[in-house]
């Protein structure tokens, strides 16, 4: 919306926007792909015991002053739903 | 006296920790603070010239270290003020030539007799960052407001809390106002946002700090200048005064309109 509004986005927060994912790489030593992986994983785990919508999970890194941590929102599928099927 | 060793480190080069070493020193010693400079940029040493006493250096660091002379034959007292020393580096020998307990122990040979010892660490996270680390009793991380320094910042924040040295205060150093004010440069709050630690300095960019370096006369004695006017706060603040910081804000557009400052 801004950038739409004023043309291109300030430099200032570019800058930060980059800092803060570079930050979480180098403070956790979890690249991307790794963060990636780790998600399959976890919802190949979670599957096992639950009914969830592998589309619907988020799993992030969210930094809390100087420490992160791994926030997982996993949404479950209704049982009712499942057992009227 | 009881000395409070301060190590003045910042992974990246160039972000102005020697300058502010030199002028926090300065501001010190015109409070009637008695204080040391450790240079521990072994093999390039600076702190010497910004000081101005470039001239008056026999002894080193290296050579207290290896007992060619006595710690008091190499503190070399300032021009202008009495109770200010340094301890230079060595410039022709390299970081290995002092360990992190040859620090440790220059300290407490020097902690009884001054307020304060303020250690200039060399760039990097290597040896010569350990050896400056060693003794401190606070640490002051410095940066500027661009991502490589504030990258290598958080990194040096990081191994700071590691070794049990934490937690670091922060410093930012030339923080050009205008360009925050158009969204070019990462502001004071954008930075503690990124770095989540506790601020005790803003220096605005000033070409006053460079007119003073190659004076080789640091510039907090000069009050009218806003950069030496930071590193006098500074200065309040380590001795535990609780000084507002530095006014940032430039005039709204209607105050500017209306003419008022």
């Amino acid at each position: 919306m801004m950038e739409f509004l004023f043309g291109r986005k300030k430099s200032a927060s570019s800058a930060k926007e980059r800092l803060q994912l570079v930050l979480i790489h180098d403070r956790t030593d979890l690249t991307p792909a790794e963060l990636e992986a780790l998600k399959d994983d976890l919802i190949a785990t979670i599957s096992r015991h639950v009914d969830i919508d592998p589309m619907a999970v988020s799993i992030n890194v969210a930094q809390d002053g100087r420490s992160n941590r791994l926030v997982a929102d996993i949404p479950l599928r209704a049982a009712s739903r499942r057992r009227a099927r | 006296m009881t000395a409070t060793v301060v190590t003045v480190t910042s992974g990246k080069g160039g972000v102005g920790k020697t300058t502010s070493v030199a002028n926090i020193a300065v501001a010190l010693a015109s409070r009637g603070q008695k204080i040391v400079c450790i240079d521990g940029d072994i093999g390039l040493r600076n702190l010497d010239v910004v000081m101005g006493l470039e001239n008056r250096i026999v002894y080193d660091l290296v050579d207290v270290v290896e007992g060619r002379c006595r710690l008091r034959q190499a503190m070399i007292r300032d021009k202008r003020l009495p109770d200010l020393y340094l301890i230079p580096a060595a410039q022709t020998r390299d970081k290995t030539a002092v360990s992190p307990s040859d620090m440790v122990r220059v300290c407490d040979e020097l902690r009884p007799d001054v307020d304060w010892v303020f250690i200039d660490s060399p760039a990097g996270i290597e040896r010569g960052f350990k050896n400056s680390i060693a003794a401190a009793d606070r640490v002051i991380v410095m940066t500027n407001p661009e991502v490589s320094a504030v990258r290598d910042a958080d990194r040096v924040v990081g191994l700071l809390e590691a070794e049990g040295k934490g937690p670091a205060a922060l410093v930012i150093n030339r923080l050009n106002l205008a360009m925050v004010k158009r969204g070019d440069m990462l502001s004071v709050e954008d930075v503690l946002d990124l770095l989540a630690i506790d601020l005790i300095g803003i220096v605005p960019e000033d070409e006053n700090v460079i007119v003073a370096s190659n004076r080789g006369q640091p510039l907090t004695l000069d009050s009218k200048s806003k950069a030496g006017q930071a590193f006098q706060n500074i200065a309040r603040r380590l001795m535990g005064e609780q000084v507002p910081f530095l006014e940032l804000e430039t005039p709204g557009l209607l105050q500017r309109l209306l003419g008022r400052k």
